[in-house]
């Protein structure tokens, strides 16, 4: 099926963060961008920005130990914080490193591709875009 | 097979013996600060308080064991007597979720087999499940006279004794039945775990104890067994069927740490650890512990017939990638929430081919690397299917593999060399390489029938009957049975490092590598050369080793997986990076302030105090500490003969004699002068270096300046001296 997810062109990223703000601002009600389910920081190497962002791909599916990960109708995975029991597997093994956890929260979160980052961002640097999963 | 009785029959046949109603206490910072009693004798349950001092001397886990035990035991109780408890504890630290390996229960009883303090160390839901229900840990004493299971509801703060007698005794069947019984539903099985051991265990001395948790995606229960020691002899001597917990107060903050964002830090940094370095280094999450099969063979450490040899060209029938294949891949396998170390690997849908459950499609737990060593290479067998089905009949028989597999290993060897014929085994075909023998042998133990009667007893026993009724010559019996204070020993050639001898003869508990494991240090890449330099080995690593103990911890995430720097820090044996790791956990969930020269400490204590459990209970002293001779060196020409090169240098290097010319049973002779005084000589250096006297007892200084001078240690001591 196609599950909609974020798209990045990492070359048209200007690091004015206000992705992270309204991500955190929808989520947490909070500007910090501690709390945003997806990251712009420094590729040193390439010297251009890292964007973290989910792939939807669900590697932490199978790695959370109480199945409280799973994909919804639309095929966005999603945590039912009901089951998690705080574990931060998912957080150590997402792939992307898009699995985020905040100081002593123990639940973690994650981009749920709601769109809302891509209303706000300048330069079209990141997009809503389709992935195929099996 | 089906179940004989329905849940609804084996619930309506429950007879609650005595009810006891509590409210349950929140834990604050690792500790809920009280303990459960429960007396299967009187039917008396009480809570007992935690108090401090209990928590800086004892810490918790084996500490909180032991010192219920001393307290419960005289130097004239055996293991069968009333008195003798079995106390389970967590330990502060055990419960999180966001380390690896963190959820281990430490089983403290009385040995059937070595008479002394026993400690076990295992995984599954019961340890935190009970802490989380409001004890830091449950005692059990005295003996129910019929058949019996003890319920902890910890939603309700209820506790009840109830008379069971419709229950399988063997874990497989009985752990599915009891989490299903007190589950509410199919979603709530994953709130309950249990504790249970099995047939043999009623009949044998090497009974263990399996503890449960559910398996989500699998829909059953799984099993991993508090080992060694006879502690499920124990249990079922108590007549318990099981041991239930419920409680749905599991989350990732229920063990109310002090500094839940440094745990979060430490774990995730972990868990990212293992994400990049285990399929390049241990292959945990792949392969379980039965990764280190074709090693242990490469370097000559894989016991083969009875520790004669360290290796076989046949070990590659069972090495690292046969069990990668049996497994079932992609499955968070971690005994505890949160530990992606994952080693719990598991066959799926093995057929069993044996026994009374043949023909049934099992869930094997399994197989790790001691019982792909014990219960093969070590008799002599290469096959992984009859490993599995001897994994699995341990399990649910209630046997520990690593005794099983060293006692009949030692039995075969007997049968070869004629000490024992058919006449004496029932017809059964001892010999090195038989699984079905083997297989046998352990039925009969389930049925308390033949010759599995007489090996059930251990080595240690089955020597003394073989002297006593074979006429076996005593002196080669003592050379080739491997057990030490009555323990068999678990499953690495020890013959080519000194100082692992020591690492198993040393212990508290009986030869296990859960104290030390030195052998790469040792012999592969030289780094404690010296007699001091060893000591200083056997202080610091089983007292480091020592500390998971006490804290509800595995020592697996410890140095199965490395940062990638660790080779180039001072003491990569240590592995730094994750000391500082346990003294930030410790120090997140309790909020102390310790350090890891503290660390060492807070197991020192426990450490000599369990030394002194062993003089109380009239062992612990230098005698003891003796290895059999086939740990030390080669006891037959045909061992020489496999090695000789090796020997023969070592004759003329480290000896100072010239081979030349010398039978090799002279040879024999003259290698075993020299490594048995080698080993005397490593025993003062280590006692010296442990603050004990030339007979192994802690001095007197030693235990005041490790505050554990209490008066009835101090009266024990001094007796002894």
């Amino acid at each position: 099926m196609k599950v909609k997810m974020l798209g990045k062109k990492a070359e048209l990223c200007s690091a004015c963060h206000e992705c992270e703000k309204t991500c955190a601002n929808v989520f947490f009600k909070v500007q910090e961008t501690e709390r945003a389910r997806l990251r712009i920081t420094d590729d040193k190497a390439k010297k251009e920005k890292l964007m973290v962002t989910c792939t939807q791909c669900g590697v932490c599916i199978n790695i959370c130990p109480t199945e409280a990960i799973s994909r919804n109708k639309t095929g966005i995975v999603v945590i039912d914080k009901k089951k998690c029991v705080g574990c931060l597997s998912c957080v150590g093994f997402c792939p992307e490193e898009a699995m985020f956890q905040y100081k002593e929260d123990t639940l973690p979160f994650k981009c749920i591709s709601c769109g809302q980052c891509v209303k706000k961002c300048p330069t079209g640097a990141i997009f809503l875009t389709e992935t195929e999963i099996a | 097979m089906e179940n004989k009785y329905s849940i609804e029959q084996i619930k309506s046949a429950h007879k609650i013996l005595k009810e006891f109603t509590y409210v349950p206490k929140p834990v604050n910072k690792g500790y809920s600060g009280e303990t459960l009693y429960v007396n299967l004798s009187t039917n008396e349950i009480k809570i007992k308080q935690v108090t401090e001092r209990m928590k800086e001397i004892f810490i918790g886990g084996r500490g909180f064991g032991l010192w219920y035990l001393w307290n419960a035991v005289t130097e004239k109780t055996r293991w069968n007597d009333p008195e003798n408890e079995i106390i389970i504890s967590p330990g502060p630290i055990g419960g999180i979720t966001q380390y690896p390996g963190a959820g281990k229960s430490l089983v403290v009883s009385l040995s059937p087999i070595t008479g002394s303090a026993m400690d076990s160390n295992v995984g599954g839901y019961f340890g935190p499940y009970m802490k989380f229900s409001g004890f830091d840990a449950v005692e059990i004493q005295g003996k129910a006279p019929k058949d019996v299971v003890v319920f902890i509801d910890g939603d309700n703060g209820r506790i009840t004794i109830e008379e069971a007698p419709l229950e399988d005794t063997n874990s497989h069947i009985v752990c599915e039945q009891l989490t299903e019984l007190y589950a509410k539903d199919e979603a709530d099985r994953l709130h309950v775990a249990t504790v249970a051991s099995g047939k043999a265990a009623d009949h044998t001395l090497i009974g263990h104890l399996n503890f449960s948790f559910y398996d989500k995606r699998r829909k059953g229960t799984r099993l991993k067994q508090a080992g060694r020691g006879g502690i499920g002899t124990v249990f079922r001597d108590k007549k318990i069927k099981g041991l239930v917990v419920r409680t749905t107060n599991i989350t990732g903050t229920s063990n109310n740490p002090a500094d839940q964002a440094l745990l979060n830090k430490t774990g995730i940094k972990l868990h990212k650890e293992i994400r990049r370095n285990d399929d390049k280094q241990c292959h945990m999450r792949t392969q379980g512990t039965a990764h280190l099969v074709e090693i242990m063979s490469d370097y000559d450490l894989l016991p083969v017939n009875n520790f004669k040899f360290g290796s076989h060209e046949k070990a590659r029938q069972m090495a690292s990638w046969v069990w990668g294949q049996k497994f079932t891949q992609g499955i968070p396998d971690g005994c505890w929430f949160g530990c992606t170390m994952a080693c719990a690997k598991a066959v799926d849908g093995f057929e069993l081919k044996t026994g009374p459950y043949k023909g049934d499609k099992v869930i094997v737990d399994g197989p790790e690397y001691e019982t792909v060593a014990g219960v093969g290479s070590c008799c002599g067998i290469f096959e992984p299917d009859a490993v599995v089905e001897l994994n699995f009949y341990c399990d649910t028989y209630g046997v520990d593999t690593i005794s099983f597999g060293t006692l009949t290993a030692f039995a075969m060897e007997c049968f070869e060399n004629k000490v024992i014929t058919e006449k004496e085994t029932g017809g059964l075909k001892l010999n090195f390489g038989n699984h079905e023998a083997a297989l046998e042998l352990l039925h009969q133990m389930a049925r308390g029938e033949g010759f599995g009667k007489i090996a059930g007893m251990g080595v240690r026993r089955m020597k003394e009957y073989f002297v006593k009724n074979y006429n076996a010559d005593p002196k080669f019996l003592q050379d080739i049975g491997m057990e030490c204070k009555g323990l068999e020993y678990s499953q690495y050639v020890s013959k080519e490092s000194l100082a692992q001898q020591g690492g198993y003869a040393l212990t508290n508990k009986g030869p296990q590598h859960d104290e030390a494991w030195l052998i790469f240090m040792d012999m592969v890449n030289n780094h404690i050369p010296t007699f001091e330099n060893k000591a200083e080995a056997l202080h610091y690593f089983p007292l480091f080793r020592t500390w998971f103990g006490l804290n509800g911890l595995c020592k697996l995430p410890w140095n199965d997986v490395e940062p990638e720097d660790n080779p180039k820090t001072d003491e990569p044996a240590k592995v730094p990076e994750h000391v500082q790791n346990y003294v930030d956990l410790f120090n997140g969930v309790t909020g102390k302030k310790i350090d890891k020269k503290e660390l060492i400490r807070m197991s020192e204590r426990v450490y000599n105090f369990q030394r002194v459990f062993n003089l109380k209970m009239g062992f612990g002293t230098r005698e003891h500490d003796i290895p059999p001779y086939r740990s030390v060196g080669p006891v037959t020409c045909e061992e020489y003969e496999s090695r000789k090169d090796r020997y023969d240098k070592q004759l003329k290097e480290k000896a100072g004699i010239d081979p030349a010319g010398l039978s090799t049973e002279e040879k024999v002779k003259k290698m075993r002068e020299y490594r048995e005084k080698q080993y005397q000589l490593l025993v003062d250096a280590v006692y010296k270096r442990r603050g004990w006297n030339e007979k192994g007892i802690p001095k007197l200084e030693t235990l005041k300046d490790l505050s554990i001078d209490f008066e009835d240690v101090v009266k024990i001591v001094k007796s002894k001296m």
